[in-house]
């Protein structure tokens, strides 16, 4: 219920127009604990900017940023584009897929975390980088990722 | 080192708007608004020989002649802030360094072109900026200098943030504007070209945010103090963004004319761990890669040109002798198959079989064929793809197989010498 009334209120505050199906597909995905927008919103949506579902379902899952399956809490995305490969981000994706427990592309059971590979977002002086959520992390090694992970667990509880 | 464009950049707090004034900051604006006519703006920029810093080194002048010359009521300008080039992080330091610049030439581009409308694309993985942008503009409504009648000015004009959702291809201005309309980032078809036919079908004007970033210093400062700095063809400063295994990375302001070399070596500190250089990349991932005897090049579009590259972003990857350069070359198409938007032919499958044939090689059953067809595969794409994205995708592949050509020869006898392919020394076995 709650989050049928959140994102009425995000249509009404964004605007209810379609060009601002992206605006709003960004701050649905943000209400939602396990960072994705869920099929109620998409209805929620189409209805809200007068837009077919299918229309908001392809613009959802053409977005790499968007998502319409479940995530964790944390969405960490490590970056294999080049500058960050030349400074072994290989390795960093290696040592969070074994301090995780879990491959890239999944989901640890506990709902906490969540492992994808993405393009560059700038943080390329400090590569090899990962963004988590908003944040980005730089200068990374092994065992730096193991530091992370150990503090977003404690963060977490 | 330079500071032109940049000079703001941590010198001020990003959303001073005092701080910004104290410095000349909308001086260039007032300057336009009151003693030049729009032909007069754009003649100046002209005169300037500005070109885009957004990838294709287009001629501002000309482009906003084009949009001013469209007889339509409604027009639009678009700064153009979605940043994907890999390995590209300038405009970043542009836009929080000092986003009234930035504004304040967009707010120029629409008085010169006659847009009473403007969007400013920032890139979702930029929060911050998105964030400082909304709190500048709204500065800017409360003190008269967006909305109704600016200065008391026969001219209107506001803005919108848009935020972009992790899409490579919507730095392509056609899908850039694809996305502000609420749709997929899918490029579109070119002509009409976005001068003439762009965002909901009216004029519209798309322009990187370095290149608007030098418009308050070129109106306010006249033409003739910006064609003081750089080269006889390429005039004013460069940002650039340097990564990779080099000493210092980061963004820095340079004239044009200086060399790769100095850039590499004197202002970056040279290579970590005193490595040899095996290449550089320059443009980012849709740049050629340059080996060690082309580093005497200087920053200019022509002499850039007259090797058959481009400048591009301004991003320069320096990578040292341990990187191996088939998976390097795998790197950067995975990159272009996750971001192509998958309308052409070309490019949605170009690079998924690119791949395809270095993996052969990588794993050790390659053979001179498939050299063959990547050079192919490649050379397709670059002829017949339908943007930028597809066009670029083979260039860091074609310069690979030029430059490099030894080691794709050593992997199809079975070695990697970086030893990063683990099949050394089994010759074909595997095949
Ligand atoms: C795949 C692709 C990605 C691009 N990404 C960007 C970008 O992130 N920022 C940018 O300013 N231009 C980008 N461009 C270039 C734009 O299409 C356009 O030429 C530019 O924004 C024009 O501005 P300028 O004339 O000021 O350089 C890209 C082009 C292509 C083909
Ligand atoms: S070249 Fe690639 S990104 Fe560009 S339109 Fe074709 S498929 Fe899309
Ligand atoms: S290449 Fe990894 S953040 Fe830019």
């Amino acid at each position: 219920m709650d989050l049928e009334n959140n994102t009425m209120e995000a249509i009404e505050k964004i605007g209810n127009t379609p060009d601002k199906l992206i605006e709003v597909l960004i701050q649905c995905q943000s209400l939602n604990q396990q960072n994705y927008i869920t099929e109620e919103q998409l209805n929620l949506i189409s209805k809200g900017l007068n837009i077919p579902l299918s229309k908001a379902y392809g613009v959802a899952s053409f977005y790499s940023m968007l998502s319409t399956s479940k995530k964790g809490k944390y969405v960490i995305q490590v970056c294999n584009s080049g500058p960050c490969y030349v400074n072994n981000s290989k390795t960093i994706a290696k040592a969070f897929q074994d301090a995780l427990g879990i491959s890239l592309g999944e989901v640890t059971a506990d709902g906490l975390f969540s492992l994808e590979y993405t393009s560059c977002f700038g943080g390329c002086q400090i590569a090899p980088a990962v963004k988590i959520n908003d944040m980005v992390y730089g200068n990374l090694t092994e065992e730096k990722v193991w530091q992370l992970v150990d503090s977003l667990r404690k963060e977490a509880v | 080192m330079k500071s032109f464009v940049s000079k703001l950049c941590g010198k001020i707090m990003p959303l001073s708007l005092k701080e910004y004034r104290e410095h000349g900051g909308f001086l260039g604006l007032e300057k336009a608004l009151f003693y030049m006519s729009p032909q007069e703006v754009i003649d100046e920029i002209k005169e300037s020989r500005l070109r885009g810093r957004g990838g294709a080194s287009f001629p501002t002048g000309v482009k906003w002649q084009l949009v001013a010359a469209e007889g339509d009521e409604e027009k639009y300008v678009v700064c153009n802030a979605d940043e994907g080039e890999p390995g590209t992080f300038k405009d970043k330091a542009l836009l929080e360094g000092c986003p009234f610049q930035v504004i304040e030439g967009l707010m120029i581009s629409a008085y010169a072109v006659g847009a009473y409308k403007g969007y400013i694309y920032i890139r979702g993985e930029y929060p911050n900026s998105i964030d400082l942008f909304k709190k500048a503009i709204n500065i800017l409504k409360k003190e008269g200098y967006l909305g109704e009648n600016i200065l008391g000015q026969n001219f209107s004009f506001d803005i919108e943030v848009r935020s972009g959702a992790g899409a490579y291809v919507c730095g392509e201005e056609t899908a850039l504007i694809e996305s502000i309309e609420g749709n997929s980032g899918s490029s579109r078809f070119k002509p009409p070209y976005p001068p003439n036919c762009g965002l909901w079908g009216k004029p519209t004007l798309v322009n990187n945010v370095e290149t608007l970033a030098n418009i308050p210093l070129i109106i306010s400062q006249g033409a003739e103090e910006f064609l003081k700095l750089g080269t006889k063809g390429s005039k004013g400063t460069k940002l650039i963004s340097v990564s990779g295994n080099v000493v210092n990375k980061g963004v820095f302001e340079v004239e044009f004319g200086i060399s790769l070399r100095e850039i590499i070596y004197d202002i970056c500190g040279g290579l970590e761990g005193n490595k040899k250089l095996k290449f550089i990349q320059v443009g980012g991932s849709s740049g050629a890669c340059l080996p060690e005897l082309l580093l005497d090049l200087e920053l200019d579009f022509d002499e850039f040109k007259k090797h058959n590259i481009g400048i591009g972003s301004g991003a320069i990857l320096v990578v040292d002798d341990s990187c191996c350069i088939l998976d390097f070359m795998r790197v950067t198409t995975e990159f272009f198959k996750h971001e192509s938007c998958g309308k052409c032919t070309t490019c949605r499958e170009g690079n998924r079989h690119i791949i395809k044939a270095i993996d052969r090689m990588i794993y050790g059953s390659g053979t001179e064929r498939d050299m063959q067809i990547i050079k192919d595969i490649a050379t397709i794409m670059r002829d017949s793809s339908l943007c930028g994205l597809g066009q670029a995708a083979p260039i860091p592949v074609l310069s690979l197989l030029k430059h490099f050509k030894d080691e794709f020869q050593e992997h199809i006898n079975g070695y990697c010498s970086t030893g990063v392919c683990n099949f050394k020394g089994e010759g074909k076995s595997h095949g």
